[in-house]
């Protein structure tokens, strides 16, 4: 399986042709021989754009899976200090719409200590049985010993598709625990959709780019994609639970561990704009970080939470906890008003699910049009001060 | 005590874009860099040698011209470098080239740590560094801000979202740097000058040089996931875009904030 060159098809035209058609710069021609290299992605853009039949792309048979012996869609409880971090319900909610396809039941894996409430409340959510690994050693989180539970309840259960929350913890666990089945694992995915076959589709950003790819893992079981917070729907709960509870006894040899705690300390409660219902958030066309004072006075009008793009971070203007984007915070809320942002991807995707978008911006070809509701066309110095002005008039008013 | 870092050379730009016509990738720019969070990583590493002695190793997997990011490092401090770098590793997807990391570190002798960055600008993923973890079968823990050797253990801090845990973790270990933990050094003028091409310092390691030779757990065929298709975000449909005077789009902004009823 892989890429072939046609060596006879190739002669320096149509090795131009290639080597410039690469956008990684993967294809080499030197001395006359063309060659592809380690920084190949497989985008395969030379076998559909490039001269036909000059590099082709050769498929192995390859020894496919009883993928009917695998069976559920498990959510991966993110459960600390007696709390279900709210992404778990949405990945619940969207786990139910996959199993529906394939009429699979929906799992919730808990591993933790104390669980009795949490369990309860996973079924009220539609869980069609909850699997519940408990023990005091797993009160907090241990990357070895919630690994080795994984696996267990993996090994007995076979589940076909495994969803965990991108948050700190699901995003260090998912990809052990994948490892550990030589299986695939898609991160921070923002769309998924089941195949009648199985296949979990999954939709992420690529390549660092403004390009999304879609994803399978068509040979291996089970399937992992974490998805961050704020991607998809809060679900509702469901009128009658129906579903069960199964507590797993505990091997003590799952719970070795070469990590010694020495002290937990609880954060004081900190600023997360994911939370946050308005939000305005501020990018590179703010010049001056005291024009910063400008943007607080219309947030404060509007009762809104300040965020702002990577730049910002970079020059100091904000703490990255500000920060919106893919290497930042994800955001859904009701209202984001972008002021000075261009909008590529790396921060679109951080908040395009958002219910409504206004975008100010004075390159009236700024990306960030593309993702908005409403497009002001304007210079922000211009009109945010007028802006503020107008909704202070109004404000006398009432 | 012998650290190996983990570090990448990605784009130094992210400005990719689909050609409506054609469909295909355009990326602009030639220039790449060393992936910004692997030199948190790198600098953690350099104070624990300079504290406790011992030696730095960096390690990346890409095509040959990759060794220009080994090269900084050794500017910046590091002893030496290995580049893991073979047609047979490309096309790889997380888990394929956790694994072959795993199979180039092998090949490196002992080492107590490993360290690796948060995540990559390129991939975004932040996967590598538990999954090469789990191939080496060594524990893992990530979001580090802050690591001391005591009593032959590492003590670190590690930053969750809401809380801060200290732990000591056995060696060998992997631990997973956070971002902005530190201010990097820069290259040394005078180990450039010293070190010029580097040229003894930096090993090749090709498919020839690993121990695991069963080509399907690397590269394309490694790797279980496959993308399907690329293509461009869909673009919001409901949308107005309003042109022209200030005074007039400010009070634009103000009915829709208004409509919304956000005043």
């Amino acid at each position: 399986m892989g890429l072939k060159i046609n060596h006879k098809l190739i002669n320096n035209d149509v090795a131009n042709i290639l080597v410039n058609l690469c956008p990684f710069k993967a294809i080499t021609y030197d001395n006359f021989k063309l060659e592809i290299n380690a920084a190949c992605k497989m985008c395969k853009m030379c076998v559909r754009q490039g001269p036909t039949g000059a590099i082709t792309f050769e498929e192995d048979k390859v020894e496919t899976i009883n993928k009917d012996e695998y069976k559920g869609i498990c959510v991966y409880v993110d459960y600390e200090f007696g709390s279900i971090h709210n992404v778990t319900f949405e990945l619940i909610g969207k786990a139910k719409q996959l199993a529906k396809v394939i009429n699979h039941p929906v799992y919730a894996l808990l591993i933790g200590h104390d669980t009795d409430e949490a369990s309860k409340q996973l079924l009220e959510y539609g869980v069609d049985k909850v699997f519940v690994y408990e023990d005091e050693l797993l009160k907090d989180f241990d990357m070895q010993r919630y690994t080795n539970c994984f696996e267990d309840f993996i090994n007995k259960n076979k589940p076909s598709s495994i969803l965990v929350g991108a948050t700190n913890i699901g995003r260090a666990l998912a990809p052990r625990v994948a490892a550990r089945f030589h299986t695939g694992l898609t991160a921070d995915c923002t769309k998924l959709e089941m195949k009648e076959n199985t296949d979990l589709v999954q939709i992420r950003p690529a390549f660092g780019g403004n390009i999304m790819a879609q994803i399978i893992n068509p040979n291996h079981r089970p399937q992992f994609a974490t998805v961050r917070y704020k991607v998809f729907d809060m679900p509702k709960k469901v009128d009658n639970p129906t579903g069960s509870i199964e507590k797993i006894d505990i091997d003590k040899k799952w719970l070795k561990s070469d990590v010694t705690i020495i002290s937990v300390e609880e954060k004081p409660k900190q600023l997360d704009i994911s939370e946050a219902d308005i939000i305005i958030a501020i990018g590179r066309g703010l010049k001056n970080k005291n024009d910063i004072t400008m943007i607080e006075e219309l947030a404060s009008l509007l009762n809104a939470t300040i965020a702002c793009s990577r730049p910002m971070v970079e020059e100091g203007f904000f703490d990255s906890k500000h920060q919106i984007g893919l290497s930042g915070k994800t955001v859904k809320p009701k209202l984001i008003i972008t002021i000075g942002i261009s909008g590529a991807i790396q921060f679109a995707s951080g908040m395009r699910n958002a219910d409504s978008i206004i975008a100010i911006n004075n390159d009236p070809n700024a990306q960030i049009f593309d993702v908005a509701n409403y497009g002001i066309v304007a210079d922000l110095y211009d009109v945010v001060p007028k802006l503020i002005k107008r909704i202070k008039e109004d404000e006398t008013y009432v | 005590m012998n650290i190996i870092v983990c570090i990448k050379q990605v784009p130094g730009t992210n400005n990719v874009n689909v050609d409506p016509e054609t469909g295909t990738l355009i990326r602009d720019g030639v220039t790449s860099k060393m992936n910004p969070n692997d030199l948190f990583a790198l600098e953690l590493g350099l104070k624990l040698i300079e504290k406790n002695g011992g030696t730095l190793k960096v390690v990346t997997m890409g095509p040959p011209s990759a060794n220009e990011v080994i090269k900084e490092a050794i500017y910046m401090g590091a002893d030496s470098g290995v580049i893991i770098s073979d047609r047979k590793f490309g096309g790889a997807d997380v888990l394929a080239t956790s694994y072959t990391l795993c199979s180039g570190i092998k090949t490196m002798g002992d080492y107590d740590l490993i360290l690796t960055g948060k995540q990559t600008t390129d991939g975004d993923t932040a996967q590598v560094g538990s999954e090469l973890a789990e191939h080496l079968n060594i524990p893992h823990s990530a979001n580090i801000h802050n690591v001391e050797l005591i009593d032959n253990k590492l003590r670190y801090t590690s930053n969750l979202e809401n809380r801060i845990i200290v732990a000591d973790i056995t060696m060998p270990c992997l631990l997973c740097a956070d971002e902005d933990i530190n201010t990097p050094r820069l290259p040394s003028y005078k180990r450039k000058k010293e070190f010029n091409d580097c040229k003894e310092l930096i090993r090749t390691i090709t498919f020839e040089d690993v121990e695991d030779k069963d080509e399907n757990h690397y590269g394309l065929k490694g790797s279980p996931t496959n993308v399907e298709r690329i293509f461009e975000p869909d673009k919001t449909k409901e949308k107005e875009i309003f042109d022209g005077d200030s005074d007039l789009l400010a009070n634009k902004t103000f009915e829709l904030l208004r409509k919304h009823r956000f005043i």
